[in-house]
C-alpha cells in the first residue's frame, strides 16, 4: 500500500506539487492524467528519488516504510520502478550488462541468487521475445540510437525483469504509434497482479483503452483535484481539460473537491 | 514551507560521495621499501656521470657517448610548450643514481636477489619467482636505477631471443647496442632525452632475431623505491625481418611529499614484416589530492617502422603520476607499414596529463591509427597533442583519428590540440572528436534500476575505454580495468 500524504515539492525554487494526496492498494492500477505542466512528472520522479527535487513538505508511506528516507537505488532494490518518459542513452555501456548488472542488483537485495551470464541470457531473452524486441538490442548500448518505441519496448523489458511491487509509468505512451502502443500495453497488462501496483500517468485517454485502470485521478497545479473511475478518463476526453480548470473555479482551487480517492 | 526531508537535505552530498568514492581510491602501491642502498651524491655534473659509468663498468665509447648527451643537455632549455603547469626542477637536487646492494657484482640468479627486493615485487603483483609467474609472460624488474632480475631468459634463449637488462645488454651484446642505441631518438632529440642518455641507468634489452615470434609476452616492471631519486630507464627494443613480439610495461612508486622525476627513453626498431606491441600500464605515484607529491613523468618514446610492411604499435592506459608529458610516437618510414596509439589518460584531483602521439609517414602506403580517451575529474586537466605529419614521398597515406574526452564533475577540463601537415596530394586524413561527461541523468537512471552511483560511474567509464582496452593483453586489461575501478564490461553474452 502506497499512501502519499500533502506532498509539496519543489525544482529549482519553484513549486510544482502542491499538496498532493494519493493512496494506492497492492494490486491496484490507478491513472493519473492532468495537462501538460500539471506536475506529473514531478510526482513520477520524486517517487522515484531523484535529488534534483527537493521535498518540501508531506510524507510518502510505502508498506510502512517512509519512502522519502530512502536513496533512488534502496527504492529500486525494494521494487519501485521507474518506467521513463525519455529513457537516458548510456554510450559505451552494453544494454546486456546493464540490465545484467540491475537484475543481479535487485536480485541481491531480495536475498535471491545472482544470475550467472547464462541464466540472465536466457531469462532475458524470453522476456525480450515478449516485448517483441529482437536480440541484437542486448548488443546494443543501453537507449543509443534506440528510436521512441524502441526505448519504451526497454523500459517494459525492464519492469519485467525487476519485477517490482510498484510500477511508475510515466507517459509511455507519449511517441508511439498505435501498434507500438498496443504491444507495451499487452507487456504491462502481461505483469499486472494482485502484489503489484501500478501508477500510470498519461496525457491521453486511449492508453486506458489498452491498460484498463481502477481508478483515475486527475492532476493540476501540482494536485489531484478530482478522482474517480474508468468513466471520468472518457469524460475528460469528450470535455477537455478545461473542463476541469472550469469546476475548479480558476486557480486558487476548492480546496477539497476530489482530493481523496 | 516546513523543513527539508532528510532525503532532500542529504542529496547533493550523498550524489557527490558516490563520484568521490570512485575517484579517492586508495594507492596501494605507496608503500616504501627499506634497503641498503649504494647512492651517488645528489647533482650532475660530468664527474657524477662518470662515476655512473664507472659503477656500471661500461666501455669507453658508452661514457662517451653519455658525455656528449650530457653537454648537449646544458645547452638546451625544458620545453614549455605543454600545457602543465609546475615549478622548475632543480637538475642539482636528485640523485641520479641508486642500487640496491647486493654482495657480488650482481645477482646472477633469483636466489642471490635481496629477498626484500623480492617481497617487494610480490606485494606489487609481480611475484619473480618463475615457478609463481602466470604462464607467458617474463618479467624483468626494475628498482630504481637497476634491474633486479630477469625471469625465463633460458627459455627465451632456446628461441634466440634476448631478454635482459640494459646494463647486461651492453656487457654481452655491445654490438647490438651500440647499432641502434640512439637511431631513434637521438641523444639531442629533445630537453628530457637527452637528459636520460647522459645519465640513464638501466631498462629493459630486446632483440628478437629474423623470423621469430616471441612464444612469450615480454614485461618490465619499473618501481622507483629511493628518495630524492630520479629514474632514467632507457629500453630498446629490435624486431628484426618477420619478428614479432608483445612487451608491457608496469610502473609505481612510494607516496612522497616530494615530486619525483621519471625521464624514460624508449626506441622502438622493426624492419621488414615485423610487428612490436607496446603496452604500458602506468601507475606512478599521483600526489595527493591536494596536489602535494608524485611522480613528473617526462618521457620519450618513438618506434621506427623501418621495413616494409612494419607495424608498431602502442597502447596506454595512463592513470598515474602528478604530470605526465609523453608522446609515444611512430615513424612510418618503410613502404606499407602500420602505425597505431591507444591511450586511455585518467587525470583526477590535481594531476596534469600532456599526453598523445606523432605519426610520420614517410613511406608509401602507410597506416596509422590514433584513438586516444581522455578522462578528466576533480581539478584534473588532460591534454591530447596530436601531429600527424605526410612527408612529400608518402604517397597513398592514411591516418584515422579518433579523440574523446570525458568529463566528471565540473571543475576539471580536457582540451585537444591535433596537428595535420600533409605535403602529398593522395593522402587521406580523418580526425574526429568528442566531448562528454557523466550526467546527472545517466546515474539518475541507473541508480532507478537498482544499480549504485559508484557502479554506475565505473560502467559508464569503463564503457567509454572499451576499445582501448581491448587492445591490452589479457592481464594488463585486468589491472587497467581494476585501477579504474570497474568491472569488465561485455562480460555477458
Amino acid at each position: 500500500m502506497l499512501k502519499i500524504n500533502n506532498l509539496h515539492a519543489a525544482i529549482d525554487g519553484k513549486d510544482i506539487l502542491k499538496g498532493l494526496d494519493l493512496e494506492v492498494a497492492d494490486g491496484e492500477v490507478h491513472a493519473i492524467m492532468g495537462p501538460n505542466g500539471s506536475g506529473k512528472s514531478t510526482l513520477a520522479q520524486v517517487l522515484a528519488g531523484r535529488e534534483t527535487f527537493t521535498v518540501t513538505d508531506g510524507s510518502v508511506d510505502w508498506d510502512g516504510a517512509d519512502l522519502l528516507a530512502l536513496p533512488a537505488e534502496e527504492r529500486a532494490r525494494a521494487g519501485l520502478f521507474l518506467a521513463f518518459q525519455y529513457p537516458v542513452e548510456i554510450p559505451g555501456v552494453s544494454n546486456a550488462y546493464f540490465l545484467k548488472a540491475a537484475v543481479n542488483a535487485v536480485r541481491r537485495h531480495r536475498g535471491l541468487p545472482e544470475y550467472d551470464a547464462m541464466d540472465f541470457l536466457s531469462r532475458v531473452k524470453a522476456e525480450m521475445k515478449a516485448v517483441g524486441m529482437k536480440e541484437e538490442f542486448l548488443y546494443r548500448s543501453v537507449n543509443e540510437g534506440f528510436s521512441g518505441g524502441e526505448k519504451k519496448r526497454n523500459e517494459v523489458l525492464q519492469m519485467a525483469l525487476l519485477e517490482p511491487r510498484l510500477a511508475v509509468l510515466d507517459e509511455t505512451d507519449s511517441g508511439l504509434d498505435i501498434d507500438a502502443l498496443k504491444i507495451v500495453a499487452e507487456g504491462v497488462n502481461r505483469l499486472r497482479s494482485p502484489e503489484r501496483s501500478m501508477i500510470v500517468i498519461t496525457h491521453y485517454q486511449r492508453l486506458l483503452d489498452y491498460i484498463v485502470p481502477d481508478k483515475v485521478h486527475v492532476l493540476s497545479q501540482g494536485r489531484i483535484v478530482r478522482s474517480g473511475g474508468r468513466e471520468l478518463a472518457l469524460e475528460l476526453e469528450e470535455h477537455g481539460y478545461g473542463w476541469i480548470d472550469a469546476a475548479q473555479g480558476g486557480k486558487a482551487g476548492g480546496a477539497s473537491v476530489g482530493a481523496r480517492p | 514551507m516546513n523543513a527539508p526531508t532528510p532525503a532532500a537535505a542529504t542529496s547533493p552530498a550523498r550524489r557527490g560521495d558516490a563520484i568521490g568514492a570512485f575517484l579517492e581510491q586508495d594507492y596501494a602501491a605507496g608503500f616504501e621499501t627499506t634497503l641498503d642502498t649504494d647512492t651517488v651524491p645528489k647533482g650532475l655534473s660530468e664527474d657524477i656521470i662518470r662515476l655512473i659509468s664507472a659503477r656500471k663498468g661500461e666501455p669507453d665509447w658508452l661514457l662517451d657517448w653519455r658525455l656528449e648527451a650530457y653537454r648537449h643537455w646544458l645547452t638546451m632549455t625544458p620545453p614549455a610548450w605543454a600545457a602543465v603547469q609546475f615549478p622548475p626542477v632543480d637538475f642539482q637536487d636528485i640523485v641520479y643514481y641508486s642500487a640496491p646492494k647486493s654482495k657480488k657484482d650482481g645477482p646472477k640468479s633469483l636466489d642471490e636477489v635481496d629477498p626484500e627486493l623480492l617481497r617487494t615485487f610480490e606485494k606489487l603483483g609481480v611475484p619473480l619467482h618463475e615457478r609463481a609467474r602466470l604462464a607467458g609472460v617474463a618479467v624483468d624488474a626494475v628498482f630504481d636505477s637497476v634491474s633486479v632480475a630477469t625471469t625465463f631468459k633460458k627459455e627465451l634463449g632456446e628461441h634466440g631471443v634476448i631478454f635482459c637488462s640494459f646494463s647486461e645488454a651492453v656487457k654481452e651484446h655491445p654490438e647490438l647496442v651500440r647499432q641502434y642505441l640512439g637511431t631513434v631518438v637521438p641523444p639531442g632529440d629533445n630537453f628530457y632525452a637527452a637528459l636520460n642518455s647522459a645519465v640513464f641507468s638501466d631498462g629493459s634489452f630486446v632483440f628478437i632475431p629474423k623470423g621469430v615470434k616471441c612464444p612469450m609476452e615480454l614485461s618490465t616492471y619499473f618501481r622507483i623505491n629511493a628518495r630524492d631519486t630520479g629514474q632514467f630507464e632507457r629500453t630498446l627494443i629490435i624486431a628484426e625481418e618477420g619478428a614479432s613480439v608483445s612487451y608491457l610495461e608496469g610502473c609505481t612508486a612510494p607516496m612522497r611529499d616530494e615530486n619525483q622525476l621519471h625521464a624514460a627513453v624508449v626506441e622502438l626498431i622493426a624492419l621488414d614484416d615485423a610487428k612490436i606491441k607496446y603496452s604500458t600500464v602506468q601507475n606512478w605515484y599521483p600526489g595527493d589530492k591536494d596536489g602535494k607529491g608524485g611522480i613528473y613523468n617526462f618521457v620519450t618514446k618513438r618506434g621506427d617502422c623501418r621495413g616494409a610492411r612494419s607495424h608498431i604499435s602502442w597502447t596506454q592506459v595512463e592513470t598515474g603520476s602528478a604530470i605526465t608529458w609523453k608522446y609515444p610516437s611512430v615513424i612510418l618510414r618503410g613502404d606499407d607499414s602500420v602505425g597505431d596509439f591507444h591511450s586511455v589518460a585518467l587525470t583526477n584531483n590535481l594531476q596534469q596529463a600532456d599526453t598523445g602521439t606523432k605519426m610520420i609517414h614517410m613511406g608509401r602506403n602507410t597506416r596509422s591509427t590514433i584513438l586516444s580517451k581522455g578522462i578528466s575529474a576533480g581539478r584534473g586537466s588532460n591534454t591530447f597533442r596530436g601531429l600527424v605529419k605526410v612527408t612529400p614521398k608518402a604517397e597513398g597515406a592514411r591516418n584515422y583519428t579518433q579523440c574523446d574526452s570525458l568529463l566528471i564533475g565540473d571543475r576539471c577540463a580536457a582540451h585537444t590540440f591535433p596537428t595535420i601537415e600533409v605535403r602529398h596530394p593522395t593522402a587521406h586524413v580523418e580526425h574526429e572528436a568528442t566531448t562528454s561527461r557523466i550526467g546527472e541523468d545517466q546515474l539518475f537512471y541507473a541508480m532507478q534500476r537498482g544499480i549504485s552511483a559508484e557502479d554506475a560511474v565505473s560502467m559508464i567509464v569503463n564503457g567509454f575505454c572499451r576499445e582501448v582496452f581491448k587492445e591490452l593483453p589479457m592481464e594488463f586489461a585486468v589491472e587497467a580495468q581494476k585501477l579504474l575501478g570497474v568491472s569488465l564490461e561485455g562480460s555477458v553474452g
